[in-house]
């Protein structure tokens, strides 16, 4: 046995041959030579020689490795079967493919997002520090995706705190890096001085923060970039250490790139610059956080002193929090706040995980599809066994020919096992493939905009593992026990039984009918979740929002940079709505301060005056101009819009929604009560007369109920109130978008150059806060269409079975005189009670199951009758077809064929 | 179709012998194959029938244990044949097989004891 003689075979057979035929003439020659006639004389050397290919195949043996030669063999001859049987083999890698390509691809995502630590030094140390649960948190404004301290408040935690040997605040922003027109935006991070160092994070070139950097007062103490962005932007040149970046018009000297690999502490986002968090007061100038004890834009992490718990901390800041709190009081509260905010206690969570948005919201998403994904394989892996008992069944025949002529049973299992496994190969490649493509596809899903969805789409073997073994599983499982059990047989009784199969094939026929009704009920679930998912989303996207969408384009400005003065900002204003209505094609414009959908609120405690009702309300609020409410499409319903009446001198007025009415004043009429807004002390009173109703309309996000909204004019919002960094034009226009921009850019240029500019439709901002329904409506209604597809082709196959069992049955009984109706009623009454039994188990397992996805729906119950009609209405025409194709087929055989064809 | 394993038995013991043979008849003068074949049968007045077709495998056997060796040539009657010829290592199996053999022989004539009538 060696490995160079096995390549060698060819030459040695050839060589052998030779020798033969020279032994051979060598045998002729002495044979003539004692006098036979060479006719003779060659059969006697024959015969003398005895069985040449017998010789050949011993010594052919001796030269080959025999385990190897057989599996080349086996192979060759699976290929080739595939070949043949196009039909059986794409169905079969189509349902693995699907199964293990949706798994891995979806448990990555949600592995990125839910599951990996992060990729610092000793990530389990690290803890989150925020208020607690808290119905009366928090006051104030509230500036970044995480809100959780006041710059006071940070300070006070990190010079008192005993719990953490490190301690940093970390707050993500976008930065535009241009100096006027269209904005173009950087992922910023505002990090203090501790952040790298905590965790444990170095420069890859360059240097990082240390507490030195971080002063209050610092100005412009530097700035580092992401590995990635340095790659992205600087081509990885050393070069860009030294170089300025320019942040919201303000510039800062790169001082150095962190290492690869680390993206902050967000999970799915990445940073690209980071800067102090001292820093903040110089990027955003008037409108400053730090300053503010009521601003809130900071997060906290710290790293667990050696030898402390999570519980231990968790105990240490809730102690600490009275002192905290009360020497960060703001001094604009009112003393009901004040109170409120003294209550609030700090507490710590495990953040070894980081944080992460997009876990809070789309968790659940995930998981869901994780688990239809699942049910998928499931119903696939059913497809798959019923696929191969069926192909084993009609290859007993040839099993049996094959026995007969001396076939081994190891010889015949190693060729089925061959066969098995390289269909399992070929599924498995093709479902990796499918699984970087339903990543990328995801990831490409979830980016929008504005939230751009930073995942590594490097392969997780671990579940492609795991669901590669599972269908290798199957086809072994599926592929070989037919064959042991036919091997096993006598091949005479198995080709007696006329290629029909034996007594066994009734169990087996049992499995199968199991297998198919588990298919139609599990496809059924399937579809009543994507059912409800996509009616879902069709209900929010064609609910009356009270606003015409689509048509409204939406500019926010930022003028921060120009540093007017309060008086010149206010006619700033007053001065871009007016060039807007101007614009060429422009039917209506108005300015707001909250756009629709657009994810800033601003929400106050009012009383009426006169103290009727009394007490104190929460409401919604929107500063806005006239022509607002007609550039958005909500009616007025009473009473009049804000118009030139009402100046900075004239008294305050406002407009109520529907909602308010309800919520406050039980349907009474609202004009010409007044409303006072809670301000703090040393603050303007403000005090507003309702001299206008307009209808609801949706606030913040689609899926909340209408909720009570105030609306001032922002033509009396002068100083101090007036805007300090930009504001939001709504247009309505009959001009194409390009040339809307176009103009739009140049009149904004001519009043300033270097104020920023971003553009969006209204439409666009309202499909993005769908996101999360349209992934579970499109993912769940692609794997439901497939999982009813995969149901039919099931049913199909069976039923094909059935008819080929019962062929001659059949024929005896066309030839004695049924008609085609009966034989399509007799084969169709065995189809519907297996359809019957798989559809009512299916509702079953849906009123089940669908309680998990209650929260994710919007207007529709999870048990929604109408939805589980149609879903089963439209497996059943999906099923119908495909199993009477069978049945139709058994009417019309030919009596006489069916009974000869033995 | 299964091999009996009787067969099996009988294959062993030629080997072993065939292969002793095959030594001795080369160990004076390389052979090939049809020379061996005819010499085995010729010296052993035609009592021992070699199958040519399992002589072959045989030869393979032993050129794969080392045992001989091989090469082209050209024949007596001027054809191209393979050549075998004995290895040192060949010479030393030839002769513990011989005594394994004498040993064998004697250990029987012993046990049948002397020929009765």
């Amino acid at each position: 046995m060696g490995w160079l003689r096995y390549l060698r075979r060819p030459q040695r057979d050839r060589d052998f041959a030779l020798e033969i035929e020279a032994h051979l003439q060598h045998e002729i020659d002495d044979n003539i030579a004692r006098g036979m006639h060479p006719q003779e004389a060659a059969w006697a050397a024959h015969r003398k020689f005895g069985n040449v290919t017998t010789a050949k195949e011993i010594t052919h043996r001796m030269n080959t490795i025999g385990f190897l030669e057989t599996l080349g063999q086996d192979f060759r001859y699976a290929l080739r079967l595939i070949r043949l049987e196009p039909g059986f083999f794409s169905v079969a890698i189509l349902c693995l493919a699907l199964g293990i390509g949706a798994n891995t691809a979806i448990f990555h995502l949600l592995d990125a997002v839910r599951l990996r630590t992060l990729p610092v030094a000793n990530p389990r140390e690290l803890v989150e520090v925020q208020i607690g649960p808290n119905q009366h948190c928090c006051s104030g404004n509230f500036s970044s995706r995480r809100s959780n301290f006041t710059y006071a408040l940070w300070d006070q935690l990190r010079t008192h705190q005993q719990a953490f040997s490190g301690v940093f605040a970390w707050a993500a922003y976008r930065f535009n890096t241009t100096t006027g027109g269209e904005v173009r935006y950087v992922e910023g991070l505002y990090a203090s001085g501790d952040f790298f160092r905590t965790l444990g994070v170095v420069p890859a070139l360059g240097r990082v923060f240390s507490p030195e950097d971080d002063r209050p007062g610092c100005g412009s103490p530097g700035a580092v970039l992401s590995y990635s962005y340095w790659q992205r932007e600087y081509g990885g040149q050393a070069s860009a250490i030294g170089r300025k970046i320019l942040l919201n018009g303000k510039p800062f000297e790169i001082i150095g790139v962190s290492q690869a690999g680390f993206f902050g502490v967000e999970v799915g986002r990445s940073f690209d610059v980071a800067i102090p968090v001292c820093a903040e007061p110089l990027v955003n100038g008037e409108d400053a956080h730090t300053p503010k004890r009521h601003h809130w834009w900071l997060a906290v992490i710290g790293r667990l002193k050696p030898g402390w718990s999570l519980t231990q901390a968790r105990a240490h800041v809730r102690t600490i929090s009275p002192g905290l709190f009360e020497a960060t009081l703001p001094p604009r509260y009112t003393p009901e706040t004040a109170k409120e905010y003294l209550a609030y206690k700090l507490t710590a969570d495990p953040a070894e995980s980081g944080v992460s948005d997009l876990r809070e919201d789309y968790q659940d998403p995930l998981y869901i599809l994780l688990a239809i994904a699942a049910l998928v394989l499931v119903i696939a892996c059913a497809n798959l066994a019923n696929l191969m008992l069926a192909r084993a069944t009609a290859r007993e025949r040839e099993l049996a020919v094959r026995l007969a002529i001396g076939a081994s049973r190891p010889r015949l299992i190693r060729q089925m096992l061959a066969e098995s496994l390289l269909l399992a190969a070929i599924g498995a490649a093709c479902g990796a493939l499918l699984a970087q493509f339903l990543s990328s596809y995801l990831v490409h899903f979830l980016t929008t905009n504005d939230t751009p969805l930073y995942v590594d789409l490097g392969t997780d073997w671990r579940m492609f593992g795991f669901t590669s073994a599972l269908a290798v599983l199957t086809c072994l499982l599926f592929g070989l026990m037919p064959a042991i059990r036919a091997t096993r047989t006598n091949p005479g009784k198995l080709m007696k039984a006329s290629g029909r199969g034996l007594t066994d094939a009734r169990e087996r026929f049992g499995l199968r009918r199991i297998l198919v009704v588990a298919q139609v009920g599990l496809s059924l679930v399937l579809l009543v979740g994507a059912l409800l998912f996509v009616r879902s989303l069709h209900k929010l996207l064609t609910l009356d929002a009270g606003f015409q969408e689509s048509g409204v384009l939406v500019t926010e400005i930022n003028y921060s940079t120009l540093k007017y003065s309060p008086q010149r900002r206010y006619e700033l204003q007053r001065e871009i709505v007016r060039r807007f209505r101007l614009l060429p094609g422009v039917e209506q414009a108005g300015a707001t301060t909250d756009v629709p959908i657009g994810g800033d609120r601003w929400n106050d405690r009012f009383q009426f005056v006169g103290a009727n009702p009394s007490g104190k309300f929460l409401s919604n609020f929107n500063g806005i101009t006239p022509g607002y409410f007609r550039t958005i499409g909500t009616p007025l319903l009473a009473g009049r819009d804000f118009d030139e009446r009402d100046t900075p001198n004239s008294p305050k007025v406002a407009i109520v929604n529907q909602s308010f009415i309800k919520q406050f004043l039980n349907g009474a009429d609202p004009i010409g009560k007044s409303i006072r807004i809670e301000t703090g002390p040393g603050e303007p009173e403000a005090v507003y007369q309702v001299v206008g109703i307009t209808k609801d309309a949706k606030y913040l996000r689609l899926r909340d109920p209408f909720s009570p909204t105030v609306f001032t004019s922002l033509d009396q919002m002068a100083e101090p109130e007036v805007q300090t960094s930009g504001t939001n034009i709504l247009s309505r226009s009959q001009v194409a978008l390009t040339a809307q921009l176009a103009a739009i850019k140049r009149e904004m240029a001519a009043i300033s150059p270097s104020m920023a500019l971003k553009f969006y439709t209204l439409h666009s901002a309202i499909a993005d806060s769908l996101l999360r329904e349209r992934l579970m409506a499109t993912l769940s209604g692609f794997f439901g269409f497939l999982a009813a597809l995969l149901a039919s082709i099931g049913l199909y196959g069976v039923m094909a079975y059935i008819v080929a069992r019962r062929r001659s049955e059949i024929g005896i009984r066309i030839a004695l005189g049924a008609d085609r109706a009966n034989v399509l009623k007799l084969i169709g009454s065995e189809c519907g009670k297996l359809l019957l039994t798989g559809l009512l188990l299916g509702i079953g397992f849906s009123l089940a199951a669908s309680q998990a996805i209650t929260k994710l729906l919007y207007g529709l119950s999870p048990t929604d009758p109408a939805t589980i009609a149609l879903s089963v209405l439209l497996l059943a025409l999906v099923a119908l077809p495909a199993s009477l194709i069978p049945a139709i087929r058994a009417s019309r055989l030919d009596p006489m064929q069916a009974l000869r064809d033995e | 179709m299964a091999r009996s394993k009787q067969n099996d038995d009988r294959g062993e013991m030629m080997q072993g012998t065939l292969a002793m043979l095959i030594l001795r008849t080369i160990l004076l003068a390389p052979a090939h194959g049809h020379t061996i074949a005819h010499a085995i049968e010729h010296t052993s007045e035609d009592v021992l029938q070699v199958e040519h077709g399992s002589l072959y495998p045989a030869l393979h056997r032993l050129e794969e244990r080392g045992l001989i060796a091989s090469f082209w040539g050209t024949s007596e009657n001027n054809r191209k044949a393979k050549y075998y010829r004995i290895t040192p290592a060949g010479r030393k199996h030839l002769a513990s097989e011989r005594s394994r053999w004498d040993q064998i022989v004697t250990a029987i004539a012993r046990v049948l004891g002397p020929a009765t009538e």
